[in-house]
């Protein structure tokens, strides 16, 4: 019999405020150790944790982009258990009233657009980091107390390769929203998850095997590889799977078993009695909404079908919000969005590159694109002309047809001047010219590259090709 | 009422002697049963509440403060290490 996996993730990505979750120190990466920490942080006793707002409105406005559920009410709850990067011996988590729930995530997964459900998207804390020294370890709790959202999906993911493809959507999502900003050097994003495999079409699913230690969207992939063959090593021999958590062992490229369902943790979650609970209200959600932002993949389809852009270019744009809306700017009303699309994903992002200038640094307004694209669609300029005013344009921020006035670089589609290059041409090089006559179809583009060098490369190309051939035929 | 002293005392990392366990998992038994005598209590039209003050949506503004100073921040620690606190070895 086949079996087949059920795959659900718990992803936990740190929320971009300034401060912690319940006090005023800095959620701030790679300060030295303990120096962001104070009495609430470090679990001292009689302090109060006192909720920040940002944390709460980044919780929600990440529900909104996921497309849940906002309960009229939420609360937080302790989660209790004893580990040294814990100061207070209990985690402050949403356990029974989240903050969001019942939402989903699209994405596109071997070219289809797939649907992932997602559960809930808590709020809760970071613990601290934990050093290994050889016979001891070391807490630094800088991390301790930063605003977490742990957003978990229903079991909907088939395979490895989707469970990576959902990680990366997801990742993209919280990014242009402006959630987190998912640095995964950082540790900023991390997931655990649930597999369990069942036989194909079993409505059922399987015992549910969590992995954890999983630091990296491949070794997600990597980890979920081997355990599902493992799993249906399991079955195929007859044996059974029970609920338990494994570690995934990078170096290794194994899991192991970390504990058995008998082992699990008791938690013991119950009303955190030093926050109040949230009711968001509708005044507060309509300002969290302001946030909103338009979701990656909806603008890639938007862009491909208002602009006629291929994928690749609606992607490139999608992932990049300044760059997209630069775009939508330049190809408002324009004739041909993909020579606007060309421009900018091409040489204006190599020309940023280059330069290390950012967008917003950019010398030309995005219209100055359109009326060089305009410049090429209409023969004044040539192409090749057109990426030497390009550059001109982001030197000077100049506009182009100012550029092309000024360096006289208008193409010649003047037929006498053109025919007078076409004469001298052939003149120069009459071997060239009798290999034509003679049935050598190369022969004329020589000739034709003398005319353009001989014109400095502003004859108009087509036509140069034409007259060579009228005259060299007569 | 009867307890699991053994999972309590597994879960509250507490080690009790023999005879402690013997004065205190009966002790815990009478507090549990006292404390069960609430599930008599008619509760059927009471709104559930996590907390005794009517109180919602108590918020701060995301501005960072200062932070204690790191050698007062260690203060308490037993022992400490390259800025960390020395907890013995983390096996998980
Ligand atoms: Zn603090």
């Amino acid at each position: 019999m086949e079996y087949e996996p059920a795959i659900g993730l718990e992803t936990h990505v740190q929320l971009k405020t300034r401060s912690k979750m319940w006090c005023g120190c800095a959620n701030e990466f790679g300060a030295p150790p303990n120096t962001n920490v104070c009495p609430v942080c470090l679990g001292m006793p009689g302090v109060l944790p006192v909720a920040n707002e940002e944390g709460l409105r980044k919780t929600v406005l990440a529900g909104l982009l996921f497309g849940c559920e906002i309960p009229p009410r939420a609360k937080f709850d302790r989660k209790n258990y004893f580990y040294p990067d814990v100061p207070k011996n209990y985690q402050v988590t949403q356990y029974d009233q989240p903050s969001t729930r019942a939402g989903h995530l699209d994405f596109e997964f071997e070219g289809r657009v797939t649907r992932v459900r997602i559960t809930r998207a808590h709020l809760e804390e970071d613990v601290g980091k934990n050093n290994h020294f050889e016979t001891h370890s070391g807490v630094d709790f800088n991390r301790a107390g930063v605003p977490l959202l742990e957003i978990v999906s229903e079991p909907d993911i088939t395979s490895p390769a989707m469970a990576f493809e959902y990680l990366n959507a997801l990742k993209e999502v919280l990014i242009q929203g402006g959630i987190s900003d998912c640095d995964m050097e950082k540790g900023m994003v991390r997931c655990d998850v649930n597999v369990s495999v069942r036989p194909r079409g079993a409505s059922e699913l399987g015992a549910k095997i969590e992995i954890k230690n999983l630091n990296s969207f491949s070794a997600a992939r990597r980890a979920l590889e081997y355990e599902i063959r493992r799993q249906q090593g399991v079955v195929a021999q007859g044996g059974r799977l029970a609920q338990e958590t494994r570690r995934w062992i990078d170096d290794a490229g194994v899991t192991e078993l970390m504990r058995s369902k008998e082992e699990a943790h008791d938690y013991r979650y119950f009303p955190e009695p030093d926050l109040m609970p949230m009711e968001p209200g509708a005044a507060w959600l309509e300002s969290v909404g302001r946030g909103m932002v338009e979701l990656p993949l909806a603008r890639k389809q938007r862009l491909m079908q208002d602009f006629q852009l291929p994928a690749s270019d609606a992607q490139t744009l999608a992932t990049d919000p300044a760059l997209g809306d630069y775009f939508e700017k330049a190809a408002c009303g324009a004739k041909a969005p993909k020579a606007i699309a060309n421009w900018i994903i091409n040489n204006l992002r190599a020309q940023l590159a280059h330069s290390g200038a950012t967008l917003a640094l950019v010398r030309f307004a995005p219209g100055a694109i359109a009326e060089l694209a305009g410049l090429v669609d209409s023969g004044k300029i040539s192409s090749k002309i057109a990426q030497e005013v390009f550059l001109e344009m982001f030197a000077t921020g100049d506009a182009p047809g100012a550029i092309v006035d000024r360096k006289g670089l208008a193409q010649v589609s003047d037929t006498g001047a053109i025919e007078k290059l076409c004469d001298e041409a052939i003149a120069a090089h009459p071997k060239s010219a009798a290999d034509y006559r003679a049935g050598n179809v190369n022969a004329l583009n020589f000739l034709k590259g003398q005319v353009m060098k001989a014109s400095r490369g502003k004859a108009n190309p087509g036509l140069a090709g034409e007259i060579l051939d009228r005259k060299l035929k007569a | 009422m009867q307890v699991d002293l053994q999972h309590v005392m597994k879960l509250a990392r507490v080690e009790l002697s023999a005879e402690e366990q013997a004065l205190l998992g009966p002790q815990l038994g009478q507090i549990l049963g006292y404390i069960d005598q609430l599930r008599k209590v008619d509760v059927s039209g009471v709104e559930p509440t996590a907390h005794a003050v009517p109180l919602v949506n108590v918020m701060r503004a995301d501005e960072v403060q200062p932070s204690l100073p790191h050698a007062e921040a260690m203060r308490n620690a037993p022992a400490q290490r390259a800025g960390l606190f020395v907890v013995p070895p983390v096996l998980e």
